[in-house]
């Protein structure tokens, strides 16, 4: 379990970084964490001709926070978006979910934005980007493109990407007010890729009745989806929802896929108990900020 | 300072090393060694039509590739039958490089050695093989329909029939008042150490001589089996095992196809070759173990009480068979327990299967043997109404039943007679322990918490020790140091540790004065290895008697000096002292010096020894029957096996919803007679429960239909962290064995055995429905829990279904 | 300024305080550069995929599994390993770090392969935090749990991080 030969380059500038994927084409691949790649790689599973790690590249560290939401640089690891408590307050998804990203040890390499990048179903961020409406922004010979979460999800492990491309930044939208979120998952062992993970934003109207209910679930499905809940409580009092009713939407609302850890049918239960709980905490904080 | 420390819970002496970093583990050895990597097969089933290592040829650092057609010799021929038995009517090895046909995914074709690992790994992935698929026969129900044979010549699958009984099961069982009959199966799971297997060869090419380092069990069988193969007189090879990150179990499989080659390889390109298994290559070119299928019958009276049981099992063993039929042995004769049974007949078909081979893992065959006779009490009890634990307590042998014939022949060829032990005491203490009485005030408390919650119990009977013989060697030098060595190898056990307790105490000397070395065939070259729970009480009990000798050594040349009896002397810290009389002594490392009359001084100490000192004139220097040297070999090799045994008790917890199993308590009691290190063995017995644990409820061995491995990876074979593993409560009872001088008996494998009876029947309780199939995760429970065709136990009847599928 | 794409490259890294030059092919794991390049052979490989935590080393002072980056990452970086968790005592000896002393303590360690992994994750979750603090089981918790040991059963194992966090308030 080695990896293949490649040629490396390590560019100081975000410049230099396309200039290397430009030239070196079709067989270049970014390295920012690597904490997905580098399995593939000492498996054989992947072969990139050249790889283009973007660790020096300045200024693609940082978490900016506005009123509008929470912009993560691509090379900001998974303990420093955890712990970052004024990204925390304007979206709590990311502190949530990111709290059940593997183990200590991976999430000081393993970035973000890298994992959304990797595009996989069983990351818990690419759910939350699409949870909060989010964006990527890229950063091509072109120039900078911002693009939303729908169009970058193409399929498990592959996005709309392509070319030579660094994704320098993902914009989590912030959560709107009178809001509240949760985030829970199934694990076969803690840390372990979830067999159902579910991110919920439950949004109250002004007499505190739900006025809407969002749903993201990790591992189900091919690529991240909303799934929109409201209907199955909208206009029910917050202490008087019937949150089984939205896990029962739920529950008709996803195709998840059956693997070595779970079945379909063990994963579309999980999808309708994991509604059913994070939504009551959820309302239960969207009551609280509402007050 | 003390000298008396059998028993003690002394801080292990390996762990100087270990935590700094000092450890010297097989990789560790070697840096500039060619590096050796494989190809193998992706196949179940297969032809091997063709090889094509032209692609290969111009990989910049690679050295040479062999494939079988550059095997000669011994080398050319199957790996060894290593246990042959007469019930093995078709036994089958494959060859170290892959003749003709591939029998499972992983198999050995092709061996590049290059100057690196990665390069190497570059050659290998270039080397073209055109196959010739054939069906692949998975599973022990495949494997028994026999639609396809894994061997051409064995067209029914089968490799062996094991039989034994202890009377006429049959009428046995038409006169019982009540009889059952079920089935269930238990899935593979692995050793998986965290050191994968490795080799490092080192040719001397003027001495012709070859060292080799393996990340072994059993150095001196290694060491025999490269002698062997590569035709070289057994004084030209040594063997040493490093310090072995983890084995048990599969690295006391032998020879790996590995262990031949790289030596090989090293001969002919006369450099150091090495190989060190990745992760991948262990998953598939391994072993596993546990997979069965049972089929049990048993007769009972109105009180629970056993008439009758006949056991038949399928056992998976893979591919081929080099470790023999001793799984199914263990099976067969362990699944007893501590119950007495009137009559009890077992069959046992051992059948191939197009998977990696089945070889012993922690508890070899026990937790089978415990699944299927401790799931019987459970099964028994639901009919009659009656307590787990009062069928079980009915059942029990009793203390004045020892030694106990069960009328079986163990793995060692030897009687299965239970030489002590005393399992009421075990079941009273773990019903307090685990506080069984109250179990029915916890359900209600998890039932207001919403949440399911179930207790179990499991007791095994563990035959440890077997033969046929280890030796010890121990040596006191001029310095006082004193140098004990065995051949039987250490993989984290702590041998250098008890080893030393024992030595310490048996010769009266400092511990720290004490040095053991272990599965170095330079220092020992006898010796068998290893396994089924036996270092302490083989290894153990002769280096006692090899201290012993020591003693009584010292005590003799020390009498001479003292001019006393050597019944008035004592040994204590290291000094020859007559007993009551302080001042009369000689230090130890004196009596060492005296011991070896010397021509030559070459330090003060040896001054002393030297022919112009005093001596007495009227006898020889060294006299007839005596030898030069403060040291003695001795061997332990006991009549039989000496029968541990233990109680373990799970209580699980199920959230109704997912259906999530949690192991909230667990509890052992065990019975290991006299125990070296306490600290120690309770060690082994977290390790084992933590295994027990896994075997129960994350790790399987997931083939497909084709015999593809799909969960070869820390990522998908599910080990537990330390979140899945429960808090182990632990009770000690302590019946020595009569059978040998320190009264022991082993302690290594008693973890794991129970944990697959005990959650199986803890998930029962709680849920209601039979289990029959282990191990169980959320995603099949839920299956379970759906299924209106499921069996509802008897017991689960008058409880409220709470949160329950309809 | 263009980057240049390399195959093999030599780099300054400083192992456990001491500056360390190799020149590596770009291929090369962390891991097997400090075992093989760099001769500290006290960092274990146990997976290779970033799942058993017996390689995790220290970059800059957080751990990271070095099976999951390549040595050309830690160019111009500081590597702790195991072999520099202890401190020279300045009397030839060795002061070892509380973790050390209580993974002898407790039982912690059975065949020690996996050790290396569990003594840098849980030496650098103790050095980070306040040892006046209760320590608590998330902590031991979020410490431990990322790394597999298939001895001992894990018990040990906590015991001696509680066993080293309470040295390390002692000590304060």
């Amino acid at each position: 379990m080695k990896p293949a030969p490649f040629r490396y380059a390590d560019p100081g500038t975000l410049d230099e970084a396309l200039a290397v994927l430009s030239a070196e084409g079709a067989g270049a691949k970014v390295l920012a964490g690597g904490q997905s790649l580098l399995p593939l790689l000492s498996m054989r599973l992947a072969a990139p001709a050249t790889l283009v790690d973007i660790n020096r590249v300045p200024g693609l560290d940082s978490v900016e926070v506005t009123g509008d939401g929470v912009t993560v640089g691509a090379l900001v690891r998974h303990n420093a978006l955890l712990r970052d408590g004024a990204a925390a307050r304007v979206q709590p998804l990311l502190a949530r979910a990111t709290a059940n990203v593997a183990h200590p040890a991976i999430r000081n390499r393993g970035t973000t934005v890298g994992s959304i990048a990797h595009a996989d179903p069983s990351g818990e961020m690419t759910s939350v980007l699409a949870l909060t409406d989010g964006s990527v922004t890229v950063a091509t010979p072109d120039g900078a493109e911002t693009v939303g979460w729908r169009d970058l999800f193409v399929g498990p492990l592959e996005t709309s990407l392509h070319g030579p491309a660094v994704v320098t930044s993902a914009h989590f939208s912030a959560l709107p007010p009178r809001s509240g979120t949760a985030f829970a998952e199934v694990a076969r062992r803690k840390g372990d890729y979830a067999v159902c993970g579910a991110g919920v934003v439950v949004t109250l109207d002004e007499d505190r009745r739900v006025a809407a209910v969002r749903a993201s679930y990790v591992s189900v499905g091919l690529t991240p989806e909303v799934h929109d809940l409201t209907d199955a409580v909208v206009g029910k009092p917050v202490d008087g929802a019937d949150w089984s009713a939205a896990g029962a939407l739920a529950r008709t609302l996803v195709d998840p896929d059956s693997d070595l850890h779970a079945s379909a049918d063990y994963r579309r239960l999980l999808v309708g108990v994991l509604t059913e709980r994070t939504l009551a905490s959820a309302a239960a904080e969207a009551a609280g900020r509402a007050a | 300072m003390t000298t008396k420390l059998f028993g003690e819970p002394v801080r292990r002496r390996e762990d100087a090393r270990l935590i700094v970093g000092k450890g010297r583990y097989l990789d560790d050895i070697g840096h500039n060694a060619l590096a050796a990597a494989f190809v193998r097969s992706p196949h179940a089933h297969a032809r091997v039509v063709d090889i094509d290592v032209e692609g290969a040829l111009d990989v910049e650092g690679l050295v040479a590739i062999y494939t079988y057609d550059d095997l000669t010799g011994p080398m050319a021929e199957p790996l060894p039958v290593l246990i042959p038995h007469p019930q093995l009517t078709a036994p089958r090895t494959g060859y170290s490089l892959a003749y003709e046909k591939v029998h499972h995914v992983g198999e050995p074709i092709v061996m590049v050695v290059a100057t690196d690992r990665y390069i190497a790994e570059d050659a290998a992935e270039r080397i073209v093989v055109t196959y010739e698929e054939l069906p692949a026969v998975v599973g022990v129900d495949a494997a028994h329909e026999a639609r396809h044979a894994v061997h051409d010549d064995v067209p029914d699958n089968v490799s062996a029939r094991h039989h034994q009984e202890t009377g006429d099961v049959e009428p046995a069982l038409a006169a019982s008042p009540h009889t059952l009959t079920f089935t269930q199966y238990i899935e593979r799971s692995a050793s998986m150490p965290m050191e994968g297997r490795g080799v490092h060869a080192h040719w001397d090419a003027d001495d012709r001589s070859l060292r080799v380092y393996t990340a072994t069990q059993a150095s001196t069988s290694v060491r025999a089996a490269i002698a062997a193969k590569l035709e070289l007189s057994l004084d030209k090879v040594e063997v040493i095992a490093p310090d072995v990150g983890g084995g048990f179990g599969v690295k006391i499989m032998h020879p790996w196809p590995e262990e031949l080659l790289v030596p090989m390889a090293a001969m002919n390109l006369g450099a150091d070759v090495k190989w060190s298994e990745d992760r991948r290559e262990h998953f598939i070119s391994s072993a596993h173990e546990r997979q069965q299928k049972q089929e049990i019958t048993v007769g009972f009276d109105d009180d629970g009480r056993l008439t009758a049981l006949d056991v038949v099992v399928w056992h998976d063993n893979g591919a081929y068979t080099p470790y023999g039929i001793i799984i199914p042995i263990i099976t067969a004769t362990q699944l007893i327990g501590p119950y007495d049974i009137p009559v009890y007949r077992v069959r046992v078909d051992s059948v191939y299967t197009n998977t990696v081979i089945v070889t012993p893992y922690r508890g070899a065959g026990r937790p089978q043997a415990c699944y299927a006779m401790e799931r019987t009490m459970d099964r028994i009890a639901d009919v009659l109404g009656l307590d787990r634990a009062v069928v079980r307590e009915r059942n029990l042998i009793q203390s004045s039943q020892f030694p106990y014939d069960a009328h079986l022949t163990f793995q060692d060829g030897r009687p299965v007679v239970y030489d002590s032990g005393d399992y009421p005491g075990l079941m009273a203490k773990l019903k307090d322990l685990v506080g069984w009485s109250g179990a029915e005030e916890l359900r209600d408390d998890a039932t207001a918490r919403g949440k399911l919650l179930g207790v179990g119990m499991a007791m095994y009977v563990e035959g440890t020790g077997p033969g046929p013989y280890e030796g010890g060697h121990v040596q006191v030098l001029g310095s006082g140091k004193v140098l004990v060595a065995t051949g039987l190898t250490s993989q984290g056990q702590g041998h250098e540790t008890s080893f030393a307790q024992i030595v310490a105490s048996e010769l009266g000397v400092p511990i720290e004065d004490v040095e053991v070395t272990t599965g170095d065939t330079r220092r020992f070259p006898y010796a068998v290895g290893t396994f089924a729970s036996r270092a302490a009480v083989m290894s153990g009990n002769a280096i006692a008697l090899a201290a012993r000798g020591v003693r009584e050594k010292a005590l003799r040349i020390a009498a001479d000096v003292l001019e006393a009896s050597p019944d008035d002397l004592e040994i204590e810290d290291g000094v020859v002292q007559v007993k009551g009389v302080p001042g009369t002594s000689i230090p130890l490392r004196t009596v060492a010096v005296l011991s070896n009359p010397l021509r030559y001084a070459f330090d003060e100490a040896a001054k002393q020894a030297t022919q112009f000192t005093s001596h007495d004139d009227s006898k020889p220097p060294v006299a007839p029957g005596d030898a030069p040297g403060l040291e003695h070999r001795d061997y332990y090799s006991p009549l039989r096996s000496t029968f541990a045994s233990g109680a373990h008790a799970a209580v699980v917890e199920i959230d109704p919803a997912t259906w999530e199993i949690d192991v909230v308590k667990y509890a052992v009691v065990h019975d290991c007679g006299n125990v070296v290190n306490p600290m120690i063995v309770e060690g082994q017995v977290h390790g084992g429960v933590a295994q027990g644990v896994g075997g129960a409820l994350y790790e399987r061995m997931a083939y497909d239909s084709d015999g593809q491995l799909q969960n070869a990876s820390f990522m998908d074979f599910l080990m537990p962290y330390a979140s899945e593993v429960p808090d182990v409560v632990i009770d000690h009872q302590q019946t020595p064995s009569p059978l040998n001088p320190l009264g022991i008996k082993g302690a290594g494998e008693a973890g794991v055995i129970p944990g697959t009876a005990a959650i199986a029947s803890a998930i029962e309780d709680a849920v209601g429905r039979r289990i029959t199939s282990m191990p169980i995760s959320p995603t099949e429970l839920y299956d379970l829990m759906r299924n209106p065709a499921a069996e509802r136990t008897a017991a689960s009847a008058g409880r409220a279904e709470n949160g329950v599928l309809a | 300024m263009t980057a240049s794409v390399d195959t093999e490259r030599t780099i300054t890294v400083t192992v456990n305080g001491v500056p360390r030059e190799a020149t590596v092919p770009v291929r090369r794991l962390l891991s097997d550069a400090l075992r093989h390049d760099l001769g500290l052979t006290g960092t274990h490989v146990g997976c290779e995929h970033g799942v058993c935590g017996a390689c995790t080393v220290l970059v800059d002072g957080d751990p990271v599994r070095s099976c999951l980056m390549l040595a050309v990452q830690v160019d111009g970086r500081a590597v702790t390993t195991v072999e520099g968790l202890a401190r020279d005592d300045k009397r030839g000896g060795q002061l070892l770090h509380p973790v050390q002393e209580a993974f002898r303590e407790c039982h912690a360690l059975q065949c020690g392969f996996c050790t290396p992994g569990f003594l840098m994750t849980i030496a650098a979750g103790l050095d980070k935090r306040d040892p006046a603090a209760e320590l608590t089981e998330e902590e031991v918790d979020d410490m431990v749990g990322g790394n597999l040991c298939r001895c001992t059963g894990y018990a040990n194992i906590k015991k001696a991080v509680h066993h080293a966090a309470a040295t390390m308030k002692e000590r304060q």
